[in-house]
């Protein structure tokens, strides 16, 4: 593994965030939300800012572009100086004109971030004209020209084109070219590429390397993703509710950890050397998939579009006790296959066999039987369970369907609370009560409370901090050894993957490419695609949980 | 930790944990609306016991008096206690808002459920309510009360059928949002029946937006009374509405503007202090109007 070691003594700092402290606007008592940070980042470095949620990372960043929803945050002390001059004290006319100019920002969601009833080109050249006076041709030229420079394929289309015309990582390109146009001296980024693919992940970061280096840009990197540190970062401030625990130089952070929470943070990252096989389960299938195919077709009176095949011809198989793993990137049909499996959405084509029973061409209503058996987990705890809901409430709808006594239920639903690793008395109280780790617990619970033969987990663990996911896929794990359930785990993370799959499906453009072991489809990759995936996986190089490169044997 | 529901929990129940209102501090105007209100409700309510006179006696003798002692706010046409007439006259008006709100509000939710939820009826259900929608209840009233004579039920038919159509539009819009939501996914990958999923998961949602349009629906419904009895499409004019009593005034408007002035104040009074409310509510459970302010 190749960190990056320049070094940056000498080199004058563009940022210094001295003892910044931010507190809830409208009480004084509550503790700070970021509790004297301090920061300083130098010309042409990269410093990443790692923490899990809540650790206010991105309320650093707003505070630097003096963005802190009013009313609600306000900063109440320390200096936060660009050049000398303290961005804290200045109005917000002065403040515009320090954005895009001296500081700008990209976000997470390049979607949401660009308006989408706007030509991109029209919306690079908005920040051209707040902030100079040039003749059209020129401005156009301008925009054409870092269009060029983020490497966007045929920029006079692009420059015509809206945004949901662009594939995600194009939209982030815009949303770079944007921030770069002016060519600011510094680049905030705040989980830039987290709502992308592997793949077009590694191109935007390498865009990010390739634009600093070219123009100087320091640039503040927000992230809760090691593998992206060790990729990016020069160097490394670890967060923790609301204070920078340990900064360090980025080979040093992850070979000498000195901070507790650094190395817990470090430990918890799964790794991306599949665990030892277990041995082979006897008995046959829970569930076998065979040949299902899903087609969406628009037929509309005034549209005449070609069908999208968004699952063609998958086929495997899952015995009791054990788990396959379905990865993939977004869009390649991982999603629709758990939605037709759980018969969310009807399969055009093609057989599921959920205990011993076919139920692909059932009824809604002659289905509902079966439903027990086959259970999911969604990715987003916070849209999974009624918010009208006690936590009581929504784990006995399952059961009470079934036919069983509502006391009874309840009963059982406070012992499965205690199984997931929740206090009993959490079935009166309602989901917004508890973090996102102990809704996803609650979820897991519901779906248990079925004593379902499959378990399918829908990116079960993307949305949650590293810590968390570990927590929740040692809490997997431990259920699937007791129940001997069956796990259908879809995840877009190869490293998740390698921690909890027995089997391993890779799926592009709703295909499986590739069907082996864990380890045969981590080490012994055979298809491009998943050569592909795993050299994109960030810090792939690097054992993060015992502090030291990866052996490979 | 919560023992049982308690009633900052079945708020909750009933708005969401987002749209709960960090605390109930409504400004001077929904208060003074709400004062108003009660105390319009509360005499129409009691009119029987609290009117001085008979509003349906005539004496030709008081014949369009002025204000005195026995009759505060003088006399009508026929010699009939203007302040009786319009305090009773409250009792029908806010009869039919408050029914027309209910009954349309009733009846478009549970169309609007199925309509949200089953692709097939929605496609029927949507062009019927298209053309519903084309309606207008001034005309309809007028057949309605062409038909079947002037009574309460023709002119509250005549105002709750066109209202239904947007009740159930905007039922079908927050049940096609929410039916996407994981927790309703859930609900069917652990086979609970469509009715089920329709009332308990989804039905809840619409409550907050549903409460809000009610209350445009009664004040809409208390004026077009108020336009169809002076029309004379509405009621029967011996019956005091606010409608009917400036209907008969307007005759002698010259003479003693009074006769449409008091009704009139009561009418507009009435409806701005409901629509007030009405925005009073819809700020407190919007979670997105609340923030702005903040």
């Amino acid at each position: 593994m190749r960190f990056k070691t320049r070094n940056f003594n000498d080199v004058p700092s563009v940022l210094e965030i001295n003892e910044l402290t931010v507190r809830l606007a409208d009480n004084d008592t509550a503790p700070p939300v970021l509790d004297r940070v301090s920061l300083e980042i130098r010309q042409g470095e990269t410093v990443c800012l790692v923490g899990e949620s809540g650790s206010g990372k991105s309320v650093t960043s707003l505070s630097v572009m003096g963005l802190l929803p009013r009313g609600a945050l306000a900063a109440t002390g320390g200096r936060i100086e660009l050049e000398g001059t303290n961005l804290l004290e200045l109005g917000p006319q002065a403040m515009r004109h320090m954005r895009a100019r001296k500081i700008s920002m990209i976000f997470q969601e390049p979607m949401t971030a660009l308006n989408p009833v706007i030509r991109v080109g029209a919306q690079i050249e908005e920040v051209l004209d707040t902030h100079a006076k040039l003749p059209a041709k020129e401005k156009k030229a301008r925009v054409l020209d870092i269009m060029n420079q983020v490497h966007l394929p045929d920029v006079e289309r692009i420059y015509r084109s809206y945004p949901h015309q662009l594939s995600g990582g194009q939209r982030q390109r815009i949303m770079i070219a944007m921030a770069l146009i002016l060519e600011p001296q510094l680049l905030i980024a705040d989980e830039p590429t987290t709502a992308l693919d592997v793949t077009t992940q590694q191109q935007i970061l390498s865009l990010i390397a390739e634009l600093q280096e070219k123009h100087g840009t320091a640039v503040l990197f927000i992230t809760h993703d090691m593998g992206v540190v060790a990729e990016i970062a020069d160097t490394v401030h670890v967060m923790r509710h609301g204070q920078i625990v340990e900064r360090a130089p980025v080979e040093e952070l992850l070979r000498h950890p000195k901070h507790e929470y650094t190395r817990e943070l470090l430990k918890a990252v799964p790794s991306l050397t599949p665990r030892p096989a277990r041995s082979q389960p006897e008995g046959p299938a829970v569930l076998s998939v065979n040949g299902l195919q899903k087609i969406y077709s628009t037929q509309g009176i005034f549209s005449r579009r070609g069908a999208t095949q968004a699952a063609s011809d998958v086929s495997f198989s899952i015995p009791r006790g054990r788990t396959l793993g379905i990865v993939g990137e977004s869009g390649s049909g991982k999603s629709t296959v758990a939605r037709c499996i759980m018969r969310l959405i009807d399969p055009t084509e093609g057989e599921i066999r959920v205990a011993d029973r076919e139920i692909a061409r059932l009824s809604r209503r002659a289905l509902r039987p079966y439903r027990k058996h086959i259970q999911i987990v969604f990715q987003d705890p916070f849209r999974s369970l009624n918010p009208r809901w006690t936590i009581g409430r929504s784990l006995i709808e399952g059961p009470l369907n079934t036919g069983e006594d509502k006391k009874a239920a309840l009963k059982r639903a406070a012992e499965l609370l205690m199984l997931v690793g929740l206090p009993d008395d959490a079935v009166n109280r309602y989901p917004h009560q508890f973090s996102g780790g102990q809704r996803q617990r609650v979820a897991i619970a519901r779906a248990i409370a079925m004593e379902p033969d499959v378990l399918v987990a829908d990116e079960a663990v993307s949305a949650l901090d590293v810590s968390v996911q570990a927590q929740v896929l040692e809490l997997l794990e431990a259920l699937q050894k007791k129940l001997g359930i069956a796990i259908l785990f879809i995840t877009h993370d190869l490293r998740v993957a390698a921690q909890i799959c027995d089997e391993v499906v890779v799926m592009q453009y709703g295909r499986i490419v590739e069907h082996d072991s864990a380890s045969n489809v981590l080490s012994n990759p055979r298809h491009a695609y998943t050569r592909a995936l795993i050299e994109a996986a960030p810090g792939r190089a690097w054992d993060f949980a015992n502090f030291h490169e990866l052996q490979t044997a | 930790m919560v023992a049982s529901p308690q009633p900052a929990a079945r708020l909750q129940w009933l708005f969401g944990a987002m749209a709960m209102p960090r605390g109930w501090r409504a400004g001077a105007g929904p208060m003074i609306a709400a004062a108003v209100l009660i105390l319009i409700v509360l005499s129409a309510l009691l009119a029987p016991l609290i009117v001085p006179h008979d509003p349906m006696s005539m004496d030709a003798l008081q014949r369009l008096k002025g204000p005195s002692e026995t009759y505060p706010l003088g006399t009508d046409a026929y010699g009939r206690d203007l302040l009786s007439r319009v305090v009773t006259g409250g009792r029908i008006s806010l009869f039919i808002g408050i029914g027309a709100a209910v009954v349309s509000v009733l009846i478009g939710l549970l169309i609007g459920l199925v309509s949200g939820f089953f692709r097939l009826a929605d496609a029927i259900i949507m062009r019927i309510m298209d053309s519903l929608m084309a309606i207008p209840s001034i005309l309809l009233a007028i057949a309605l009360v062409a038909l079947n004579g002037p009574s309460i039920w023709s002119v509250m038919s005549a105002i709750t059928i066109p209202e239904i159509p947007r009740v159930v539009r905007l039922v079908r819009s927050v049940v096609l949002s929410a039916r996407e939501e994981p927790y309703v996914e859930a609900a069917i990958a652990l086979g609970s029946s469509m009715p089920k999923i329709l009332w308990q998961h989804l039905m809840p949602n619409t409550l907050a937006p549903l409460i809000v349009q009610g209350t445009y629906i009664c004040a809409s419904a208390i004026l077009t009374e108020a336009i169809l009895s002076f029309l004379g499409a509405g009621v029967s004019t011996e019956i005091p509405t606010w409608g009917n009593i400036m209907a008969e005034g307007r005759v002698y408007f010259q003479l003693k503007p009074s006769l449409i002035f008091w009704p009139g104040l009561m009418l507009s009074l009435c409806i701005l202090s409901i629509n007030l409310l009405g925005d009073t509510a819809r700020d407190m459970l919007d979670p997105r109007l609340k923030k702005r302010e903040r």
